[in-house]
């Protein structure tokens, strides 16, 4: 074989190199995570509400309806830009959101929804995050679909728009949810 | 050696010299400017240089911004939630800059353990840097009935 | 039903772009010329299908229909209507069906402009064509359809194109990229055509040639447009960034321009094909990481790429097909494909070999500051960012240099040039280019800074070059303007382009040495002086436009005490997204521009603003027209007509 012949083979051996390490990078992607709880069923929990901490739930208080379930805190900006969108959605759509407060005070989570209106029909009080844990979450706001068997069919990262509304809807709807007649 | 040899192999020599050279001062140029990042906890711990140019983010305290009646010096505090750093700034701050916003800034420590920044980029937060400014617009601090909060 | 057809006309178009791919190649390797006559009706099907198809979304936008889930998401019935129409691309679904639709604009040219080919070759580069429509009309289709309907519930208002977008220059900015993007998948048609079949003449390079430079033009003016746009529209005055978007287009156009020198000397001397043949492919692989690989935002972020894995799996997929396989396809074929004629050390050949290494050097120093912050990432590296130092470092030095060759160049000939008449032509025009040179510079601002007098002495070394080549064309002509004006329009051409090459390095030498700004707090009354300018602010009102609202403010520049303009730069909110944005004031000179910006309102009816004074900036997109137009230019050069008798003639 001509050295012509060997020559002629770089380029191909140096695009192969670059991208098995372009793939063993991507592949190494901590973000991969999200999909794992998908299609299973909301972890177990025992947690007090924000409005009473006497008021103890389990995983059974999310069957019966096709929900969202909205991972916030007082110290998360995000969820203050959110925060109005959710008002509005619980509002005209008449989507039932449960909240998940998470690593929190509960002096200042009830504050807030007294201040900025409270668009949860109840909100969980993840004082340790040990909810957020079994749930995967790395960050807030999260959101999920849970459907009225309480299983998880959707994860969205990061704040809850217009924009994503759209998607959530349509991914809601197909579950047989439907929005309230305004 | 044949003339027509000898020039092949002053063309060789130059394709090889100017890639030797290229990439020495790759590997130059990479190693002087490359800025890492630094979360508030690692700068509080003392894991970020002094006087070289880094960068750091996180999210602007609420009400630490203060700003000099007379010029355009800023002062505000970043968090991770675990930690704060002051942030001193002069110049014009992006439009997306607000108390409670996720930032990324560039710049330097100084002696005391205040940060200099020479640039402050304001991005939704250091964990999702967003692929277009598109993303980076959803996230401005207005609802959506145009009220700032 | 509108979004259906067009959903349906985009499988159509699928189905044709399938043929298209299979049955004129398979024709090409039988010999069979009744299947390879399917070729362009097939092609100019393809096309139909796209134009009912993208067009069928711009009816969804034009007639607001929000059931469409992209338009919702990028539309709002507030919008005027030519932002309605360019929100078609304003998102990944649309850009993509831009894209495609781009691309089967250039195969529907390429059939109708084919009639001088032979029929094999034609058949195997519209072959080659239709599999790379194959690849994108599917990701298209299967990952992203823009067409994809909200049936139960539609919203009743969309939720508006990005206020950065509703913006002239991004009505256009999208499309002359993707002209230039996806122009350059001919010259990698060819290529790989010209690998199939073992042949490599002169022929091929004509037909190549006008391809390519054509492509060339579109992204250059693409990519100058951008720089503009980022300039007038990002608010603060900055006109390349080196960000992973920049550096996306940047490096097909570096490929691309070491493509088309490198494509002459085929053409001309019959040499560097095997070379030639690399650059074709690199630079549409280039161009490919350009679309995608933005468009996906792993440039930007490895956590958007999980965040939809289906497409950035698809994505890496047809990347892996497309560059591995023509690379393999190279390293089996490109054997036969040899050179034909030999040239001296000092010939224009040498020029154009240094030309092109020091292009592909530029373009891998960029490759590398682009994807090594991602790959560090990517490995548990940490976070960092490669900033302009870096890239600034590398590439002014790269490109004095190159401008330093390219004054020899142009002035030697193929295949040998007499050192004695080389060094008496050159040997004036370098002292004098660094006596006119260091003089301009001088005159410009006394304090002489180097690499600005370095840039400034080279722009006339080349132009001196340009002017002695011209004239030494003519030289035994009796009249030198007859002879000038006979000249052909690939010459001019090349003329034109090294033109803008000078004009830019003049425009960002100068821009970025001798530029002032001023970030300053200012209540109505107060005045700033900066160079020969001084500015007063008279204060801010609030306005309202279409779908924002504004404070706007009153700035009155005097030039040496003398009335300049009056400048209104804004601070706009659209309620729709909650964004800002800063609309600055620009005033554009051909020396200068000056530059005026809101920064944010202060206490006391005070604001914070950013004042500049930008010389030359104009210069640096100057030079882009000027190269965009000589890339145009060729293609009306006569030796490009492809003649049915189309024979190599030798240069």
């Amino acid at each position: 074989m001509s050295m012509r012949r060997v020559l002629l083979f770089i380029p191909l051996v140096i695009c192969i190199v670059l991208g098995f390490l372009f793939v063993k990078g991507l592949s190494l992607n901590p973000t991969e995570l999200p999909s794992a709880k998908i299609g299973k069923p909301f972890p177990a929990f025992s947690l007090a509400t924000i409005r009473n901490a006497n008021e103890v739930l389990t995983e059974a208080s999310l069957t019966g309806a096709v929900r969202l379930v909205n991972v916030w805190a007082t110290w998360c900006p995000t969820c203050k830009q959110e925060h109005s969108f959710l008002n509005k959605l619980a509002q005209t759509e008449g989507v039932e959101i449960i909240g998940i407060n998470y690593k929190d005070q509960r002096s200042k989570a009830s504050q807030w929804l007294k201040r900025y209106r409270d668009p949860y029909i109840f909100n969980l009080y993840d004082e340790q995050g040990s909810l957020g844990l079994d749930l995967g979450v790395y960050g807030a706001p999260e959101t999920y679909i849970v459907d009225a068997q309480a299983i998880i069919r959707y994860r969205h990262v990061g704040e809850v728009n217009a924009r994503v509304w759209v998607d959530i809807k349509a991914k809601m709807q197909a579950l047989g949810w439907s929005p309230k007649k305004s | 050696m044949t003339p027509k040899r000898k020039q092949r192999l002053i063309l060789v020599l130059f394709v090889v010299f100017g890639a030797a050279i290229a990439v020495a001062l790759t590997v130059y140029a990479l190693s002087q400017n490359i800025n890492l990042f630094f979360s508030p906890q690692q700068i509080a711990n003392g894991e970020a240089p002094v006087g070289t140019r880094i960068r750091a983010g996180g999210m602007v305290v609420d009400g630490s911004v203060k700003r000099d009646p007379n010029s355009l010096k800023i002062e505000f505090a970043i968090t991770d939630y675990l930690q704060t750093v002051i942030v001193n700034y002069e110049g014009i701050l992006p439009d997306l800059f607000r108390e409670g916003q996720g930032i990324v800034a560039q710049g330097e420590m100084d002696q005391n353990g205040v940060f200099q920044a020479v640039e402050v980029l304001a991005k939704h937060d250091e964990k999702y840097m967003p692929p277009e400014v598109q993303d980076a617009l959803d996230k401005t601090g207005y609802d959506q009935e145009g009220n700032k909060q | 039903m509108i979004p259906e057809l067009g959903q349906y006309s985009l499988i159509l178009a699928m189905i044709m772009a399938a043929f298209l791919a299979v049955i004129p190649m398979v024709g090409a390797s039988k010999g069979s010329l009744f299947l390879m006559s399917f070729a362009k009706p097939l092609a100019k099907s393809l096309f139909l299908f796209m134009l009912i198809s993208i067009f069928c979304l711009a009816y969804a936008f034009a007639t607001d229909d929000f059931s469409v889930k992209y338009v919702a998401g990028n539309s709002n019935s507030a919008l005027p209507v030519y932002y309605k129409l360019s929100a078609v691309w304003g998102g990944h679904e649309g850009s993509l069906l831009l894209w495609v639709f781009i691309l089967s604009g250039w195969i529907f040219a390429v059939a109708i402009k084919s009639d001088g080919l032979p029929t094999d070759i034609m058949a195997r580069v519209l072959a080659v064509l239709g599999m790379v429509g194959v690849g994108f009309i599917s990701f298209t289709l299967i990952t992203s359809s823009p067409f994809e309907r909200l049936l139960v519930n539609t919203p009743l208002e969309g939720a508006d194109l990005n206020p950065l977008l509703q913006d002239i220059g991004l009505i256009i900015h999208p499309p002359l990229l993707y002209m230039g993007y996806v122009g350059f998948s001919v010259a990698f048609a060819f290529a790989i055509a010209a690998l199939l079949s073992g042949k490599l003449d002169v022929a091929w390079s004509r037909w190549t040639r006008p391809w390519t430079n054509l492509a060339w033009a579109f992204l250059t003016i693409g990519i100058t447009l951008g720089s503009w746009w980022a300039y007038y529209e990002l608010g603060w005055g900055g006109w390349w960034f080196w960000d992973p978007v920049e550096n996306a287009s940047f490096m097909p156009w570096l490929m691309g321009t070491a493509l088309v020198h490198s494509l002459a000397v085929t053409e001309k001397r019959g040499l560097f094909k095997s070379w030639t043949l690399l650059l074709a492919i690199f630079t549409f692989s280039l161009s490919l990481l350009g679309t995608f690989l933005v468009r996906s935002g792993v440039l930007t972020s490895v956590h958007s790429f999980a965040a939809d894995p289906e497409r950035g799996l698809f994505i890496l997929v047809l990347l892996a097909i497309t560059v591995g396989g023509s690379l393999l396809l190279y390293a089996i074929k490109a054997y036969d494909v040899k050179s034909e004629s030999n040239f001296e050390l000092l010939s224009r050949e040498t020029l154009i070999l240094i030309n092109n290494v020091v292009l592909v050097i530029i373009c891998s120093m960029v490759l590398i500051g682009t994807l090594y912050p991602l790959i560090i990432d990517a490995l548990g590296g940490g976070k960092m960012s490669v900033g302009p130092p870096y890239f600034n470092l590398l590439f002014v030095p790269f490109s004095l240099l190159l401008a330093f060759f390219m004054g020899i160049g142009i002035l030697l000939r193929w295949k040998k040039s007499s050192p004695r008449k080389l060094l008496k032509q050159l040997l004036p025009s370098f002292f004098l280019a660094i006596a006119v040179g260091i003089s301009a510079a001088y005159l410009f601002n006394q304090e002489l800074a180097f690499k600005a007098t370095l840039a400034l002495v080279l722009a006339f070394w080349v132009v001196f070059s340009l002017i002695l080549d011209a004239f030494s064309k003519v030289s035994n002509k009796a009249d030198k303007l007859v002879g000038l004006s006979k000249l052909s329009p690939s010459y001019w051409a090349m003329q034109i382009a090294h033109l803008g090459v000078v004009v830019t390095m003049v425009g960002v030498a100068l821009v970025a040495t001798y530029s002032e700004e001023r970030d300053i707090r200012m209540v109505p009354g107060d005045i700033v002086t900066l160079a020969e300018y001084s500015f007063e602010f008279q204060g801010a009102e609030k306005i309202s436009g279409p779908n924002y609202s504004a404070d706007m403010g009153t700035i009155e520049v005097l030039k040496n005490n003398q009335f300049f303009a009056t400048m209104h730069p804004e601070k706009r909110f659209y309620p729709a997204r909650g964004s800002m944005m800063t609309e600055a004031d620009i005033n554009a000179g051909l020396f200068a521009d000056v530059f005026v910006a809101l920064g944010e309102p202060l206490a006391d009816g005070a604001w914070a603003v950013r004042l500049q004074y930008k010389p030359f900036m104009r210069w640096v997109w100057f030079g882009g027209v000027l190269m965009m137009f000589a890339g145009m230019l060729t293609v009306f050069d006569r030796r490009y007509k492809i003649r049915k008798s189309a024979l190599p003639v030798t240069a």
